[in-house]
């Protein structure tokens, strides 16, 4: 994903003379160096700093620069908040945040650099937009949208290596709109980021027991597409909730309020991390399944349900 | 040394924030009496003019230290930028203004109020201009017990990376924050003007209320780096019973206090 966004970035870059990406000594790799060959002066390593990071982007845009912050996600968010809040959201700054790693990413490297809560501290900010694509493609078309808001967004990224899932997707993307990846008629399965990957592979199970099965990539988290998701709700008789992300703040819990808010009477169960620091290593997956979040635990709850 | 009329202005600009702090629980008085004459010497003597009339600057100007807020506002209606009207309705349902400066209203060119936030913004504003080889200087005003922020420090160590001589810094140095002196909580802050150079910065130290001195050295600076005035102040200047004491941070005068303040202010014991 961190590749495809800099890809798309040395391309938005190439078409707007006055795109900025300042990174706080985090960089998306191999694939940034064209843009730092071609356009040194737009790629600013601003050091390990990332209040300064923030402040330095919110003055680039209010002299009409589209700006990029760029470091991995938990230093992205929770660092230089109040620069986040005050300088981009308070004074409505289009200045796109990305947080690389966005969830277990980073594994092993403990809960220093887990961005569990990120989506829930970021969506809770006015003017703030919040996108987490599931896969390559979708982060290039979220990385063009972030170039043209008009407002501040969190852009949520998964790490490197993501598969596509999304080539045979039923609808294009559009910013605040739900995304149909397959349709289905009994259950919905509504999930964002990377763990969608799962998510498809627990569709495909159900599926194999007659039901059919749609997948939904909620993308947008913020402006969240309530009116679509209540249309979910609606249409099948059985939603499912994937994150990977707290249940504090989420899309489990937002998804909870709309069903409330529209008298769903399907039967909703929610998959997100716990509230809580485990303190535990080894794969992403692994870091998931001490969550309770792996194929085997939600196919079962599923079923006993 | 200030000429007489800006001596004047200076006392009316207090007459004037006196006269609205009366109508206001609290108000940030002794802050903005600090750093009055550093931002009328900015404004007048400073920035250059876009457009007369109206009154347009070409060159940007930050109140870091957001509470000093009064200050601004009674220069930007001397300048007609705001409105008499805006100032009577301060902290009004139906007015504009607020304790703080908020971006989008005339002249405000930052949402401030949170310590430590104008340096890094106006970091990418001069770098922004920088790049683009655009010709304006970016003024900012900072107090001395904001650059106990770390951000300030962040900040500071990433400016002269940059390249931008386009950014000019005063620091409202009356050695107060809100509780104490900063002297007494915080004596390894000094010396200032040495820690600042060790940063690449040019530094220079100034008598903050006097406008002239201010901007002589301002002019006189080798400008090959963002520069720092250490401008030294009186917190409350020109109110006997204001200055140095920490309660006016945040306070409106009594009316016999106002008033006793006022008979002090047109006495002329302003320097």
């Amino acid at each position: 994903m961190r590749d495809a966004f800099a890809r798309t970035l040395y391309q938005i870059a190439k078409e707007n003379p006055k795109l900025f990406i300042v990174v706080a000594d985090i960089s998306p790799a191999a694939s940034m160096a064209l843009f730092q060959k071609e356009f040194p002066d737009r790629f600013i390593n601003i050091g390990v700093a990332e209040q300064s990071m923030i402040g330095v982007c919110a003055g680039l845009a209010m002299r009409g620069c589209t700006a990029f912050a760029y470091t991995i996600a938990t230093f992205a968010v929770y660092r230089p908040f109040e620069q986040i809040r005050d300088d981009l959201c308070y004074q409505n700054i289009p200045v796109t945040v990305v947080g690389v790693g966005g969830g277990m990413a980073y594994s092993t490297l403990g809960g220093t650099h887990h961005a569990q809560e990120d989506v829930a501290v970021m969506s809770a900010l006015p003017n703030m937009s919040v996108i987490a694509p599931c896969d390559p493609l979708e982060t290039e078309l979220a990385t063009w949208t972030c170039s043209q808001s008009k407002g501040p967004v969190y852009l949520r990224l998964g790490k490197a290596g993501e598969p596509v899932l999304t080539a045979d997707a039923l609808e294009p993307f559009q910013f605040g709109k739900l995304r149909y990846l397959r349709r289905g008629e009994d259950v919905c399965i509504l999930s964002y980021g990377p763990i969608m990957k799962m998510a498809m592979e627990i569709g495909k199970k159900i599926e194999e027991t007659g039901q059919t099965v749609s997948v939904i990539s909620v993308h947008t988290l913020k402006p969240l597409d309530k009116e679509g998701i209540a249309l979910a709700l609606k249409a099948h008789s059985k939603a499912i909730v994937i994150e990977e992300h707290s249940q504090e703040g989420g899309l489990s819990a937002k998804t909870k309020q709309i069903a409330w808010e529209n008298n769903a009477d399907c039967r909703l169960f929610t998959f997100s991390l716990k509230d809580s620091f485990l303190h535990t290593y080894g794969s992403q997956q692994d870091i998931w399944k001490a969550h309770g979040l792996d194929a085997r635990s939600i196919l079962n709850e599923l079923l006993i349900s | 040394m200030n000429g007489g009329v800006e001596k004047n202005r200076y006392i009316q600009y207090r007459k004037r924030i006196l006269q609205l702090s009366q109508k206001i629980g609290a108000l940030h008085i002794a802050p903005a009496f600090s750093c009055l004459e550093i931002v009328d010497a900015i404004y007048f003597k400073m920035m250059r003019l876009n457009s007369l009339k109206p009154v347009k600057y070409l060159d940007t100007f930050i109140l870091s230290k957001g509470h000093g807020a009064m200050a601004q506002y009674v220069v930007l209606e001397h300048l007609g930028i705001l409105l008499e009207s805006d100032l009577n309705n301060l902290c009004q349902p139906s007015g504009k203004l607020g304790g703080h400066p908020d971006y989008g209203v005339p002249g405000i060119e930052a949402s401030t109020g949170s310590l430590g936030h104008g340096l890094p913004i106006a970091i990418g504003m001069a770098l922004a201009d920088k790049v683009f080889k655009i010709d304006r200087m970016v003024y900012v005003v900072m107090s001395d017990g904001e650059m106990q922020e770390g951000s300030v420090w962040e900040a500071m160590l990433i400016a002269p990376n940059l390249g931008l001589n386009n950014l000019a810094v005063f620091v409202d140095s009356n050695d107060f924050q809100v509780l104490d002196r900063i002297s007494k909580i915080n004596p390894n802050f000094y010396p200032i003007k040495e820690k600042v150079q060790s940063f690449g910065w040019e530094a220079i130290e100034v008598d903050g209320h006097d406008s002239w001195l201010i901007y002589e050295k301002f002019i006189k600076r080798k400008g090959k780096t963002p520069l720092m005035v250490i401008a030294n102040t009186v917190k409350g200047k020109g109110v006997s019973f204001m200055e140095n004491n920490p309660i006016w941070n945040f306070k409106s005068p009594s009316k016999s206090e106002y008033e006793s303040a006022l008979k002090e202010l047109d006495g002329g014991l302003l320097t």
